[in-house]
């Protein structure tokens, strides 16, 4: 048994060595230089600053932009750091809400937003998607009726046809993978970014 | 329940057959020590890495000599995994500047990663340095992996060998299964995932102004070459907190698809490098036949439940299924596979919160880790799973008849239905046992987040995740308590090395057994009685061991929605 002991050890520091820092390291090297822009997160610059991942969602709650989905992300309360407090789309700490089937407080969450969304399009069904928080807080993406379901507020508030917003909702609508693999879906950065290309026209 | 929702399941399913028997017959080369087309270049690396830590490749080691060698592996593991943590303050590599991660959480986390579970009590991004990442979660990805492998490996070989004391060397086993399995997979896929666009850098966290104007930090990091691992190996620690469901972890419908395919596809091929170690194919394509049932039902159970939705959603008008934390871009379908495959290995990675599945469709995954995940299973670890009760199976079966019952010409007898009964019983011991501790002890009642039914099957589900070493989580519980890292501490270890150490027991004693030729009396072990008999011993000892703590956790919860109770 004792002749085990060397091996336990050298061949531990050795393959440590090699899948701990050489694999993350060379593959750190070899994915910036083929994919520099998703290595580096898919960021967005406009004018020169940074205001985004195209795989991130951010907050929106001016009625000028498509809203995303709610957000269940957290961040250290300033005033006591053993607490938390509500911090959507915290790209820095990820998460979901953990409320269970039978949780009332997802049920009383649920009925005041359903209840605001009816308020806005009152004819409307209200999409799942836009009243239910995502896995990981960070959901870049809406489903098409969440979108269409914002068309008539966005065009309001920003003075365009609703048949313009329309058609840039459409254009942006990311169908399934093969018309197989995944959901469709809206990405809300990148319609808010062609909403603001569009209205500067 | 849609059309294209059930072709992407069967899809799933066609890939994963189609890549077990090439890369069944890849992994009994390697491990049979044979050329391969990547020896030209990894031959001379391992030749180095044996020269330098003085292993000698063809001294083959008894069973209790490998054990002790994959012990001892584990306590190094260990030690560097706890150092790095307790160090990171210290260390470079840590551009977002995290500070020392406590003792308690240190502890937790160390015994998760060597034990294949990868429980994350740790919030990755808000926690832990890209140092902690890579040397030390990384790393231990393919050792823990590699390890497993190598187990699964000695015991097939305690099958197909006769009149023999040894079961080969592990510190051969691990080398090669990292080297030539692990890493070239590894590397290319690495690359497909940086390409989908999962981030693979050094640098710091991006801050960033948004449209709106508010501040957003960015976590990003060296997540690719993490994943890729952390989806093979099976073992599902996340880079970030919300691990796959998070878009960096996860970014597109094709990485997802992909990703579950990982998960399985090592698992899968090992059934038929049994086959062919035993010299007959059709006896690995037989327990991947059981599998694949219990793996099909789990999947129509869970599909359904969240397709349906829940009664809160329905009494306010909302269709489209229970999209509370689910990613639209994987939506009903892709969110219920890949939770029933995350559990039915023992991967652990989500790409949807467990917590608020409907009470039936978290039950799934819940079930799928209490029957041992054996259906495919933690790389390795599913597979020497699965042969205990292919054990207990085939002595029912002997029992029936009143035959000293054998399997691929082997006698199975007292000795190894001991050490198989040992094993499994590991499983109720810990999970219950911790689970009624966990609800009545104040100080871990206080870790629930959801009150009811479901609050139980919060604990349930974290001390059942810790015990198959799967690593998801209900994760409304708060794990980070110095009663959770410890008692999920101890669950890890002793699931997953009270479950070895018979295991390998078993693998000694068969491997010094006669070879005894199959005659008219042997019950045959390839056809679908053998499946059917196989599938019921395991839904009968798991059924009867936790269907009364199943019934308080999600049957009342789900009784109790349909009544419209909340709570």
């Amino acid at each position: 048994m004792l002749r085990e002991i060397r091996p336990a050890i050298v061949l531990l520091l050795v393959l440590t060595a090699i899948t701990g820092l050489a694999y993350p390291l060379a593959m750190t090297g070899i994915a910036g230089a083929l994919f520099p822009a998703q290595a580096q997160g898919s960021l967005i610059e406009r004018d020169g600053k940074v205001i985004g991942s195209a795989l991130i969602g951010q907050e929106f709650k001016d009625d000028r932009y498509f809203h995303g989905r709610p957000s269940a992300t957290l961040a250290p309360d300033p005033n006591d750091s053993t607490k938390t407090v509500s911090a959507p789309y915290n790209a820095a700490n990820s998460g979901g809400s953990n409320l269970g089937p039978t949780s009332k407080a997802l049920a009383d969450r649920l009925k005041e937003d359903v209840n605001k969304l009816r308020g806005e399009s009152p004819n409307a069904a209200v999409p799942v998607d836009l009243v239910t928080t995502s896995a990981s807080g960070l959901d870049p993406d809406i489903s098409p009726e969440a979108a269409q379901f914002q068309i008539a507020r966005v065009a309001k508030a920003r003075n365009m046809p609703e048949d313009a917003v329309k058609q840039l909702v459409a254009s942006n609508v990311q169908g399934r993978l093969l018309g197989l693999l995944g959901e469709p879906r809206v990405n809300v950065l990148a319609l808010n970014l062609a909403l603001d290309r569009a209205s500067a026209k | 329940m849609t059309v294209i929702g059930w072709l992407q399941i069967i899809l799933f399913c066609i890939i994963i057959v189609a890549l077990t028997k090439p890369l069944g017959w890849y992994m009994t080369r390697v491990f049979g020590g044979e050329r391969t087309f990547l020896s030209p270049v990894l031959r001379p690396i391992e030749a180095g890495i044996y020269w330098i830590s003085g292993v000698d490749e063809k001294r083959e080691q008894h069973w209790l000599t490998y054990t002790v060698a994959m012990l001892l592996f584990h306590v190094g593991g260990f030690l560097v995994i706890y150092g790095v943590m307790r160090l990171q303050a210290v260390l470079p590599f840590n551009p977002a500047g995290q500070g020392a991660v406590a003792e308690d959480l240190s502890f937790n986390t160390a015994v998760s990663f060597i034990t294949n579970t990868n429980w994350q009590n740790y919030g990755g991004e808000s926690t832990l340095s890209y140092l902690v990442q890579m040397l030390g979660l990384t790393h231990q990805n393919f050792l823990s992996a590699a390890t497993g492998i190598a187990l699964a490996m000695a015991l097939i070989r305690g099958f197909s060998r006769a009149s023999m004391r040894t079961v080969g060397n592990f510190w051969v086993d691990v080398t090669r299964c990292t080297l030539y399995v692990l890493l070239p997979i590894c590397v290319v896929y690495t690359l497909f995932l940086v390409w989908q666009g999962m981030p693979q850098t050094l640098g710091p966290y991006v801050e960033a102004t948004t449209l709106e104007g508010a501040r957003q930090t960015i976590a990003v990091g060296p997540v690719a070459s993490q994943v890729a691992i952390k989806m093979l190996g099976t073992n599902g620690g996340g880079f970030f907190n919300a691990n796959a469901a998070h878009p960096f972890e996860n970014p597109t419908a094709l990485s997802n698809f992909v990703q579950m395919l990982s998960i399985f596809t090592l698992g899968a091929a090992l059934t038929n490098v049994f086959g062919r170690m035993v010299g007959n194919q059709r006896q690995g394509w037989a327990i991947l036949s059981v599998m694949g049932v219990l793996f099909v039902a789990g999947v129509a159970v869970t599909y359904w439940a969240e397709a349906n939705g829940t009664a809160t959603l329905h009494a306010l008008g909302l269709a489209g299924g229970n999209m509370e934390g689910k990613e639209v871009r994987f939506g009903i379908v892709a969110s219920s596979l890949f939770a029933v495959v995350t559990t039915a290995a023992s991967c652990g990675a989500v790409n949807a919160m467990h917590d608020s599945f409907t009470a039936l469709g978290g039950m799934i995954p819940l079930i799928n880790m209490e029957l041992g995940e054996i259906i495919v299973g933690g790389v390795g670890a599913g597979m020497y799973g699965m042969l205990l009760f292919v054990i207990l199976a085939i002595f029912v079966a002997g029992l029936m008849v009143g035959r000293t019952p054998e399997y691929v010409g082997k006698k199975i007898e007292a000795r190894e239905v001991k050490m198989a009964m040992l094993a499994i019983l590991v499983l109720p011991l810990m999970i219950l046992g911790w689970t009624a501790v966990g609800v009545v002890y104040p100080a871990a009642v206080a870790s629930m987040a959801n009150a009811g039914p479901h609050g139980f099957t919060e604990v349930l589900y974290a001390f059942t995740s810790a015990t198959g070493n799967n690593g998801s989580a209900f994760a409304g519980l708060t794990g980070n308590t110095i009663f959770y890292n410890l008692t999920l501490a101890a669950s890890m270890f002793v699931g997953r090395f009270f479950m070895i150490v018979p295991a390998m027991a078993i693998a000694g004693s068969l491997a010094e057994k006669k070879s005894i030729p199959p005659s008219t009396g042997t019950f045959p072990t390839t056809g679908g009685l053998f499946v059917g008999l196989v599938v019921g011993v395991i839904l009968i000892m798991g059924g009867l061991t936790f269907f009364p703590a199943l019934a308080l956790g999600p049957i009342v919860e789900h009784l109790a929605m349909n009544a419209g109770n909340l709570f």
